[in-house]
């Protein structure tokens, strides 16, 4: 297959509020994710990263509306595709979601079994359910979970752990080539979480997902996840490059920022305290002008409010600020 | 060397729950010793019995054996629990779930007056109230009337703190206090329970799985693994030289930019 | 989340049933002749343009039997759901919020009433109260006699709240049990209980139709379910006086099974269990 998995063109996604406001939670996105390629997003709450995931799956369900741009998978435009077929064709197949706090949206009242069956043939027009609770068996053991007993048990008896290796094994049963994984390990301690990414990357190295588009709060966590990483502020991509270049030597302020107010332990010592971020995102309702950091950005100059920043490329990356070299 | 008593210290202290065959070991016959004005840290994965020792300090979960001396003096269960809140207060880890959904913020601040042998005037409370909100930048009038879900979860978090600084206890225990913040709101949350430590001169101790977090703001830390202390030491000790295989294990499972973390198959 | 609701089809059709028996039973007394002491005719008269139901075995007037009967019924089986719930709740609240040896204690005394058959209970307070039993009385005998399943049902939700974070927020703000148990385990409860109610009410009522049935019915007055009584003791169904007996048996139908469906449609709406 050539070509991107995933392509997103200026994307434009709001939420209509219901005296009629449009909050522009995803403004211009574009970006594109290639074959055996990690693409991370990050950014803090609020940005519009989870808007973003659900714009590229063409989840829009009310109040959330497309606004322009178009998302193309495998080639092939999802937009304005009829439901049954991006059901049969595209869901789960060739592009597949893990939601954020996936783990405990399970419905308490069913077994895994009974979830996942339900799941799953929804995507398929003729569904054996002894054939989708074999394959469903098969790839449990292959992804480390003891079959027999997580198939039969109800989500409150199993581990936080567990429970998400589960929904990534639902998630990627049919093979779908790019997949996206929405802050996959934020309600998991660090040794849980390991084993989480790790399952991630033996899933691509066995071939079973191609693709992955990382979505987290934590920007060093990209530094051992993605090949190539997207900061996310206010509806826009502010720095798109390689991993090293926006880890160690991001050029954007707000890049440096996030980077600058995370808490580590650090080789050096103790000395190097982490600036807190202070301030909140601008108001998506109102119109903005000039650059969306400004108000908070401790290397802003005057003018930076008044002008529109666009996204320059510099070297091999792209950074939404004029006063970067 | 000061020559007072530590904030807590536990001799072989021990919880367990049910009994026979289905006994369950939470917390492991642990020893340790808190200093009063210092900031230890109690890390370890979920599961491995630092909530339910965290309950313990807090004096709302009663051990099954062994001692838990606050202040030099061991928890007096005859006495009116009111007594010991007073002193050890806590903040939770989910702001939402903390507070109660059907009364406004304002009435559940007041009923920290409870705690009190006599509860002031109607403006004595409003005043003391509006005092702590400030010292967590919410102004008083923001909150008036609100319900908790009519709040964010950055705000519900600063109310959370508000209550310890209306009672002014010497110990805070922080549970969990960042898990459930954007990685970059840390270290903010962190300086306002530094502030409030100084102000307060407060002993706290962190109960957290983050032993970025530990590290950074603790003097002493405490590794704890499936109910048992398994290291205690200065951060720089225990992340540098750990000694204990539960403690490498935790360092090892960061991921740390400046290290290899996880290594891929194929590419 | 109440509206939610009205969304659902089985809830209306439950509720409008419902709806419809009670405002029979409250405004028909205003619309229609209602006498159940004159004789208006033979026994066992056919219904008829000025008797719809015909008579009973005294020739009576039957639907005055109905719409008093009706409203008898309504009233044991609201008064009864009020006392089980009441009961039930409190019992199950302390006992689940506790744990311990008071939920040993109470779990005893619940498995007590649980294993005893309420009908032999009943029965033999029933029996007891020969000359003064009164519909309220009754009411109360089978609230006090079938609050187990809420004590159960309402135990099993306190023991879930009790470890959620606001009540540890409420202790260490110096609240004691009742204090918890009234604001902070209680709220979290109300639209269970409701349903729990609900569910009680229907008891009441299906379990006062058997008690009539078994003779041990309100002593002096007319309920459902001493017409199916009086229609068995006096041989209607072999005389063929359907009149006599299927329409009480049609009403509480009616009455339980509107009940029972509102419960399922709001216990769709309201399980705690998906409520954080």
């Amino acid at each position: 297959m050539s070509g991107p998995v995933l392509s997103v063109e200026a994307l434009r996604a709001h939420y209509l509020t219901r005296s009629g406001h449009e909050i522009r939670a995803v403004d211009g996105v574009s970006f594109s994710v290639g074959e055996g390629e990690i693409l991370g997003i990050a950014g803090e709450s609020g940005c519009g990263k989870t808007t973003l995931v659900n714009a590229c799956m063409g989840l829009y369900l009310p109040p959330l509306v497309h606004g322009g741009g178009d998302v193309k998978v495998a080639g092939t435009s999802i937009l304005g595709m009829a439901p049954a077929q991006y059901r049969r064709r595209v869901l789960g197949r060739l592009i597949s979601m893990i939601p954020q706090g996936a783990l405990n949206s399970l419905n308490p009242t069913r077994r895994i079994k009974d979830m996942a069956t339900d799941m799953i043939s929804s995507h398929e027009a003729r569904a054996d359910r002894r054939e989708i609770h074999e394959r469903l068996r098969e790839r449990f053991e292959r992804i480390g979970l003891d079959a027999t007993h997580v198939l039969g048990a109800y989500p409150v008896e199993l581990p936080a752990g567990i429970k998400q290796r589960v929904v990534i094994g639902i998630s990627t049963l049919l093979d779908p080539k790019i997949v996206i994984a929405d802050e996959p390990t934020s309600a998991l301690d660090v040794s849980t979480q390991k084993s989480v990414i790790r399952l991630l990357f033996q899933l691509m190295d066995a071939g079973i997902v191609s693709s992955m588009l990382f979505i987290t709060h934590e920007l060093p966590l990209l530094r051992h996840v993605a090949t190539r990483i997207a900061v996310m502020y206010a509806g826009e991509f502010v720095e798109v490059g390689p991993t090293e270049d926006v880890i160690f030597r991001g050029r954007g302020p707000y890049t440096q920022a996030l980077m600058g107010s995370m808490l580590s332990i650090d080789p050096t010592g103790r000395q190097n305290r982490p600036v807190a971020l202070e301030g909140a995102p601008p108001d998506l309702k109102l119109p903005i002008v000039g650059c969306r950091f400004a108000p908070r950005c401790p290397q802003a100059r005057p003018d930076c409010r008044e002008t529109e920043q666009t996204l320059r490329t510099i070297e091999q990356s792209q950074v939404r600020c004029r006063y970067v070299d | 060397m000061s020559t007072e008593p530590p904030a807590f210290e536990a001799r072989e202290l021990s919880r367990v729950f049910g009994y026979g065959r289905h006994a369950r070991t939470a917390v492991d016959r642990v020893s340790f010793r808190i200093e009063q004005g210092e900031i230890a840290s109690i890390v370890g994965e979920s599961g491995c019995g630092k909530s339910v020792l965290a309950r313990m300090l807090l004096r709302l979960q009663a051990p099954t054996s062994g001692e838990l001396l606050f202040e030099g003096r061991p928890i007096d269960t005859a006495e009116d629990p009111r007594v010991h809140f007073r002193r050890v207060q806590a903040v939770f880890q989910d702001p939402f779930s903390a507070f109660n959904q059907f009364f406004t913020i304002r009435a559940q601040l007041q009923s920290v007056f409870r705690l009190f042998p006599e509860r002031p005037s109607r403006t004595e409370m409003d005043e003391r109230i509006d005092r702590a909100l400030l010292a967590v930048n919410i102004q008083p009038r923001e909150i008036d009337g609100k319900y908790p879900f009519e709040l964010s979860g950055g705000q519900m978090q600063r109310m959370l703190l508000a209550r310890v600084f209306i009672i002014e206890p010497r110990v805070l225990i922080a549970d969990e206090p960042t898990s459930m913040v954007d990685a970059s709101s840390r270290a903010s949350i962190l300086e306002y329970l530094m502030k409030l430590k100084q102000e307060l001169d407060m002993t706290i101790v962190f109960v957290t799985h983050d032993i970025g977090l530990a590290y950074y703001a603790s003097d002493s830390l405490l590794i704890m693994h499936q109910g048992k202390i398994v290291e205690q030491g200065p951060p720089e000790r225990v992340t540098k030289q750990p000694q204990a295989a539960a403690t490498r294990q935790l360092l090892d499972d960061i991921p740390d930019v400046n290290r290899d973390w996880l290594a891929r198959g194929g590419a | 989340m109440f509206a939610s609701l009205f969304k659902s089809a089985s809830f209306v059709t439950g509720l409008v049933l419902f709806g419809l028996t009670v405002l029979t039973a409250v405004v028909a007394p205003w619309v229609l002749h209602v006498d159940v002491g004159q004789r208006v005719g033979l026994a066992y008269m056919p219904p008829s343009a000025e008797h719809w139901l015909g008579t009973d075995h005294l020739g009576l007037d039957l639907v005055s039997l109905h719409i008093v009967g009706l409203r008898a019924s309504l009233y044991v089986g609201l008064v009864s759901g009020v006392v089980a719930t009441l009961v039930g709740t409190l019992i199950g609240v302390y006992s689940g919020y506790k744990g311990g040896f008071i939920d040993d204690l109470l779990n005893s005394l619940t498995n007590l009433f649980l294993v005893i058959p309420s009908l032999v209970v009943l029965i033999l307070l029933s029996s007891s109260f020969e000359q003064g039993r009164s519909l309220t009385l009754i009411a109360l005998i089978i609230g006090g006699t079938t609050w187990t399943w809420t004590a159960r049902a309402v135990r099993a939700q306190a023991s879930s709240l009790r470890g959620r974070d606001h009540v540890a927020l409420a202790r260490i703000n110096g609240y004691g049990t009742f204090g918890i148990l009234a604001l902070h385990i209680l709220p979290y409860l109300l639209s269970y209980l409701f349903m729990v109610f609900v569910l009680q009410t229907a008891t009441g009522i299906l379990t006062e139709a058997s008690l009539s049935m078994l003779g041990l019915g309100p002593h002096d007055s007319v309920s459902l379910g001493r017409i199916l009584d009086e229609a068995v003791k006096n041989e209607a169904l072999v005389d063929g006086a359907w009149w006599a007996f299927l329409p009480a048996t049609v009403l509480i139908t009616v009455i339980a099974f509107s009940l029972y469906v509102i419960n399922t449609a709001m216990e769709g709406v309201f399980n705690p269990r998906l409520r954080r």
